[in-house]
Order: structure tokens, then sequence, then C-alpha cells
């Protein structure tokens, strides 16, 4: 399974589906991030993590252990 | 009243301008508290021209689901009753992801009215938005108003006062919107099953909140045992058809809708790049943002600390509260001259005198001399704050943050509480998670306050004879941090904060300009909540202490101890001060404070740092000497056996519990006795142990062995192994974890 937290800075991707479930899902899902949406990895912290990442026209900072339920394509 | 209470409830993302629009139109001073039962920040206000509208501000939040605090209150206000009208905030410039909440709250059955804030930046972007369209297709009256601006913010309360109306003469039906056919097929079977008592315009609310399977809300309905099967019936057979979760065949339906607005209210203009993404790109790239940071958190106490804000107190303190100052040639008394002054004319004792010039004044102006310098820090980092720079510090920042079970958001109160910590506590409002939060306040405040810095200095002078090098005060700042840290970790492994690592999921808002009356009333609430301080707790406490210190039993009598016939000029010997500190001094001594000074200084140093440096001054007779006096240095030196104690003395006064102003503001923070005793006592308890470990490792080094060597080893391997050991597994955690194995087996 491809995640949001395997996509290098500067591409672009689809969200296919949210795993897990409770509250970090249904955050994400409430922020836009739900099957379909197309996103962009802007930049990486300076310290290799957390991520930024542009969806639905804002940017959205998330930590690759967050994206990882994020799976893409 | 002239007319009766309306109650106006403001809904809003995060970032929309909802607290700047509150401030404008409530003249910002409100009643501000917490909901009940959790420490989520209540904001209430009468509008400024109406004192019979109550406009009340609730949390940003993206969506009414039950999952955080937050989400939860703002849901309870709007189904609770009170709301005559909802004002939904909705940040133009970023329409689509607004509007899913603004959904969400129209759904509820309220009348609403959306105020679409910043629609002037929009078109400046030459994007162009049709009101009308949205109008429509919203069901509810839209206005345009800028709250940075104050424009349109008359029309936008006469709107709403209107919606009010109509909805209390029974003639509004609240606008429906329509998901896809088979969606609402059965939200209108599972609405068919929602209780007849309630209200025709929230059915449609319960109808969905019971299709997500919302346990909230389902349980606020108490559907009967065979609705309730046949509600999960057709939920089921839904999430079948659909091959998805209930969740999210709601989102992805609320999304699509909104798809379907903005294409025909929004004309977006060709993309370019804002100016806010060429900011970033250079203030958050991988290998320029930490070099930025530092520049500008350097910056920042140069400015406060260093130059501008320390020129100014140390006139205010030399001049004000010192020997007087020159004003256009003529000299003007100091304050404490001027009291004495008028005092001695008005024909008042010694003892008035002694109390007004020695307990109060010199008390409180020990904490006001620091107000410039506090104002300027303030100053600074409030712009920081609203201009959105912090939080890139959190994305910045988080990583390091997050090794100890903190994140990137927990920085932001320990930079306000390198000046004070009562708004240092006061900034962990923003970190959104609760145990985060609370773990945040009980660390914060390790950090060096500015009223700290004289402590450090008169432990400084004392221990080595220097207290002016450059490398001393960053070195006690890192020490705070490296205690923020060491908490921060043994904290995370024990059974009140174990649990998953917090989620980390925060929007980047766009850079702007902070509204000016917005970054002073951001400043005003700081450096009030410190002058407050210096008037209630010091002044009490100063009071007390003058008292305690000039009381006391000398041959048999109980008096006013100077003035007594044949004391010796050493009276504090004799003062209740010496009786108090040397009846609790037994919990002090395996520190190494074998003299009941030390004990006094340590005790007045709960009620406020500040008087740690002037109780040292009042007790060793030294009066004038300040924390930069060698001779103060030696006779302080004296009163401890080795430089152990010393270190210790330095240890326990800077990490115990701060001062009972900021114990205060623990209190309203945590919003419970409970976890305030657990903060304070773990301030307390920390800094004790810390203090006794150096003590006597410092002893033993020094061949010099006792039963308190064995106790602070114990101490240092537990504190070791808390450290080192794996994160331990707590019964529920192992619950809810295999349970959400589980379901994302079955969801897969």
């Amino acid at each position: 399974m491809k995640s949001l937290a395997d996509v290098k800075v500067g591409e672009s991707a689809t969200v296919v589906k949210l795993h897990g479930e409770g509250a970090l899902r249904r955050h994400l899902m409430d922020l836009g991030l739900i099957k379909g949406t197309p996103f962009k990895v802007v930049k990486v912290a300076p310290l290799g993590d957390p991520v930024e990442i542009t969806v639905r026209g804002y940017e959205l900072s998330i930590r690759k252990e967050e994206a990882s339920i994020v799976e893409v394509a | 009243m002239a007319n009766p209470a309306l109650h106006i409830a403001l809904a809003g993302n995060p970032n929309c301008g909802k607290t700047t629009l509150f401030n404008l139109i409530t003249g910002a001073n409100g009643y501000v508290g917490n909901w009940p039962g959790v420490t989520v920040e209540k904001k209430e206000a009468p509008l400024s021209r109406d004192k019979g509208v109550i406009i009340t501000d609730l949390p940003g939040i993206y969506s009414l689901s039950p999952y955080s605090p937050e989400e939860r209150v703002s849901r309870d206000y709007l189904m609770g009753g009170e709301p005559d009208v909802v004002i939904q905030m909705v940040d133009a410039t970023n329409l689509e992801r607004n509007l899913y909440l603004a959904l969400q709250v129209i759904e509820t059955g309220l009348p609403v009215v959306v105020a679409l804030n910043m629609a002037d930046l929009v078109e400046k972007n030459g994007d162009k938005i049709n009101v009308a369209a949205l109008e429509k297709s919203l069901g509810c009256p839209v206005v345009m108003i800028s709250a940075l601006k104050n424009d349109g913010v008359d029309a936008l309360l006469t709107a709403a006062r209107k919606a009010a109306d109509k909805a209390k003469g029974g003639a509004a039906k609240a606008p429906r919107h329509s998901f896809d056919r088979s969606i609402e097929d059965v939200l209108t079977q599972i609405e068919g099953l929602v209780p007849a008592k309630v209200d025709q315009n929230k059915r449609r609310y319960y109808a969905v909140k019971l299709f997500e399977r919302d346990a909230e809300a389902t349980a606020e309905l108490k559907l009967s045992h065979d609705a309730a099967a046949r509600v999960e019936e057709l939920v089921s057979s839904c999430e079948r058809d659909c091959d998805d979760d209930a969740e999210s065949i709601i989102t992805a339906e609320r999304y699509g809708l909104i798809a379907h607005i903005i294409d025909e209210c929004l004309h977006r203009a060709p993309e370019r790049m804002s100016t806010s993404e060429k900011i970033d790109r250079i203030v958050t790239n991988r290998w320029l943002g930490l070099p930025i940071f530092a520049i500008i958190m350097f910056g920042v106490y140069y400015l406060a600390i260093s130059t501008f804000g320390t020129a100014m107190t140390d006139w205010v303190n030399d001049n004000l509260f010192g020997d007087g100052w020159e004003f256009f040639g003529s000299a003007v008394p100091s304050i404490p001259a001027l009291f004495e002054g008028w005092l001695s004319a008005a024909g008042a004792s010694d003892l008035v005198i002694s109390l007004v010039c020695d307990g109060i004044v010199a008390g409180v102006g020990a904490v006001l001399g620091f107000i410039p310098q506090m104002f300027v820090l303030f100053v600074l980092l409030s712009f920081l704050e609203d201009c959105g720079y912090m939080a890139r510090v959190a994305f910045v920042m988080d990583r390091v943050f997050r090794r100890f079970g903190l994140s990137g958001k927990s920085f932001i109160p320990m930079l306000v509480s390198t000046g004070c910590g009562v708004p240092g506590v006061l900034a962990t409002k923003t970190i959104e998670n609760e145990k985060d939060r609370r773990m945040t306040v009980m660390t914060t405040t390790f950090i060096p306050c500015g009223a700290k810095l004289p402590v450090i200095a008169l432990v400084m002078g004392a221990l080595i004879g220097d207290a002016e090098s450059t490398w001393i005060a960053p070195l006690f700042y890192f020490l705070g941090v490296f205690a923020v840290i060491v908490s921060g970790i043994m904290l995370k492994k024990t059974r009140l904060f174990a649990g998953r690592p917090t989620p980390f999921v925060m929007e980047l808002p766009a850079y702007h300009m902070p509204a000016l009356r917005s970054w002073a009333l951001h400043v005003w609430e700081r450096v009030s909540a410190y002058v407050k301080k210096a008037f209630t707790i010091i002044f009490a406490s100063t009071i007390v202490v003058w008292f305690l210190s000039s009381f006391g039993m000398f041959e048999g009598s109980f008096g006013y101890l100077p003035s007594m016939e044949g004391i010796p000029e050493e009276f504090t010997d004799y003062s209740l001060l010496a009786t108090v500190a040397g009846a609790v001094s037994w919990i002090f001594s395996p520190l190494g404070f074998d003299s009941w000074q030390a004990t006094a200084m340590s005790v007045t140093g709960l009620v406020a740092k500040e008087n740690v440096m002037s109780t040292a001054a009042s007790l060793l007779h030294l009066v004038d000497a300040t924390e930069t006096d060698p001779s103060l240095w030696a006779a302080f030196a004296a009163l401890f056996p080795s430089a152990g104690a010393i270190a210790a003395f330095g240890a326990f006064n800077l990490l115990c519990a701060p001062c009972f102003a900021a114990m205060g503001t623990i209190r309203a923070q945590m919003n419970s006795a409970k976890w305030t005793a657990v903060a304070l006592g773990y301030e307390c308890g920390f800094a004790w142990v810390v203090g006794l470990m150096i003590n006597q490792f410092y002893l033993a080094a020094s061949g010099v062995f006792s039963v308190w060597t064995i106790v602070a080893a114990a101490f240092a391997v537990a504190i070791v192994f808390q450290l080192l050991r794996p994160m331990p597994h707590y019964a529920w955690d192992d619950a809810s974890a295999s349970g959400a194995e589980a379901s994302a087996a079955a969801t897969n």
C-alpha cells in the first residue's frame, strides 16, 4: 500500500482510502482528505517530519505517522 | 431591559477571523471562562451597542463530529436551545473547507446567517464570488464582511436579528441540502424513526447523526430497541451498497455538495503563487527553516531582554524605585522616597512607614520594574503569533518535541514563559489535545521566567563569584528545557498520560498582517495578567512576609521587633518567619538548607520568585544590596554548609511550583482540583528530588554518606529506569488498540 507518507516532495497524488478508525480518521476526513481528493506534498520540515501538503486550496501540516493511514495512488 | 435578550452564537473554522469579529462587536470586555466540565475556553459578551444581545464565541472547529471536546461543546451549545441565531463565519479565501462546517451548522435547524469574511482578499486575487447564488444554494442569508476593516458588520447584525425574529414567529423552515438519491432515501427512512417529540427543524440533524452512528446523538434520542435495530439495518445495508463506511459516505456527500455549490458561486482566476507561499518557501525551507527561526528568536530576546526592554526596566528600577531621577533638569525623588516623605509628613508611625516602604512598595516595585521588558517581549511574540509564524514554528519544531511526548505547539507557551509563567500557562489554550495541554501546563514553568533571573544571579554569584557572564542565562534556559524534556519522557509513561502520541494535523494559515486592534489586545491580555499579579498576590504576600519578619517573640513578649527594648540589630532571628521556617526546615535539610533563612527564602519563593531576593536581602540585613553585590553573595553562601547545598537551593527554587499567581493560572487552566494538585505536586516533588540528588551526590563525592545518599541514589535509579524503559502497556490501551486493528481488518 502506498501512503501519503511515501509521496515525495513536489509530487501530487490522490486519496484512495483512509484506514483505521476513530478521531484521527474522522478529523482527516473533516479536513477534506476523502476518497478521490487530489493533493500535493509541498515540503518537509527541516528535521524530516512533518510534511506540508496543499489540499482543497489550503496548507495542512501532518506527521508522517498520521499520514500513513491515508492510502494514495 | 428594552428588548428581550437575544443570543447569537458565533461559529467558524480556526483562523477564519472569528475572534477579530467578536472583539470588534463586543468591545472585547466579556466573560472568559471554560465550558462546563472541559478546559475549552468559553467567551461570552454583550454587544457593545445593545447590551440585550449576548454573543457567544464557539471554539474554532472544522466539524461537528463527536471526537474533540471543542466540537462536543459546540454541538451541545447549538442543540441545547439557548442560541436564537448562529452567525457562521466563512473565510472566503478558503470557501471549500469552510463551507463544510457551515453545512453542518445549517443542518442543526437553527436560523443561520453566513458572514463571508475576507471577501476583499478574494477579489484582490481576481476571483469572483456570486453572493446571490451562494444564498440560494445555502438557503440562508449571506453577508459580505471584513472584520479587519469593520465593513459590513452592521448589515450582518441586522440580518442576524431578522433571521432570529423570523424563526421566533414560526415562519422559518430550515433549509435542507439534498445528498445523493440513494442516501436521501435511507436518511428519510431514518428520520421517520426519530422520536416524534424532536422538533421538526432538528429531525434532519439527528437522522444524519444516527446514520453516522454518532454515539452521543444516539444516546440523547433514547431510541427504542426496535428502532435502533432498524437504523443499524438501514445503515449497514447502505454501507454494503456503497462499499464504504457510514462516516465516509456522509463526508463524501458533503464535499460533493460543496463542489457543486462552488461551481455555481465561485469564479476562479488562473492560479498564481500567493505571497504567503512565497514567504513560506524561505521561512520553512528545509535548510533555512531552523537558522531563520534561531535568528528571529535571537532578535526577539536581543530586543526584549538584552537591550531595549532591559534598558527601560533598569531605568525604572534605578530611578523610579531607586535613587530618583531628573526630569528636564529638576530632580524628582523615587517612589519609595516619595511615600516615605508623605507618610512622615502625615505623622505616620515607624511601623506604618516600614510596612509601606519596606514591605509593599519594595515588593510590588520589584515586580512592576519588569513591565517594560515584558511589554517588549509580548509585543514581539504576539506579532509572531498573530501573523501566522508561530504555526510554522510548531511545524519546524514538532519533530523535536514529539520525542518526549509533546507537540510542536507546546513550544509557544514555553517561549512566553521565558517572560512570565502566567501568560505562558494561558498560552497553552492553543493546544487542542487535552493530554498535551495538561502536560505543557505542568512543565512550561520549568523554563526560567524573568523573576527567576535574580535567583540565578544570586546562586551563581555565591557559587563562582560571577553573575554576569553571558553564558549563565543561556545555561539555565538550557537546564529548564532539559527539565521539561526529562519530565515529558517520564510523565508520558505514567498512567495519566499514556496512550498513542496525539496526532499533529494542523492547518498552516496564510500569513497576514495582524489587525492592530487584535494585536494590541493580545499584548494587553498578557501584560495585564502580569500587572494583576503584582497588585494582588504579590501585594498581599509582601505584607504577610513583612509581618512575619518584623513581628515575633523577644524575651517573652510578642510585638513589633524593631521597636522592642534591648533587641539586637539582627532581630529577624526572633521573628515569626524564623519560627515558621524553622518548623518546616526538616523538609529541606536533606537538600542541605541547614539554616532557617534558606528555608524561609524558598517558602516565600513559592509565593513569588521575586521574594527570594528580597527575603535574602532583608534576612541577611543587607537591605540595599542587589543580586549582583559580592557582599550579599558572601553572606548568602555562609548560610549553606557546602557548594552542593547552594546548587541544590538554586535547583529547588528554579524548578518548584512557580508562584501563587502562576498556581492560580494553572488552576484556571486545568479546571480541576485534582489536576492542579497533580501539576503542583509534581513540580515541587521533582524540584525536591533534583535538589536532593545534587546535594547528596556532592556530599558523596567528598566522602560523606548517610541514609539520604541511598535515598538520592534510589531516586536517580528510578528516574533513569523511567526514562529508558519502553512504553508500558495499560489495560485499556491494549483493548482499544486491538479493537482498532480488528475493525481495520474488517474494513479492508
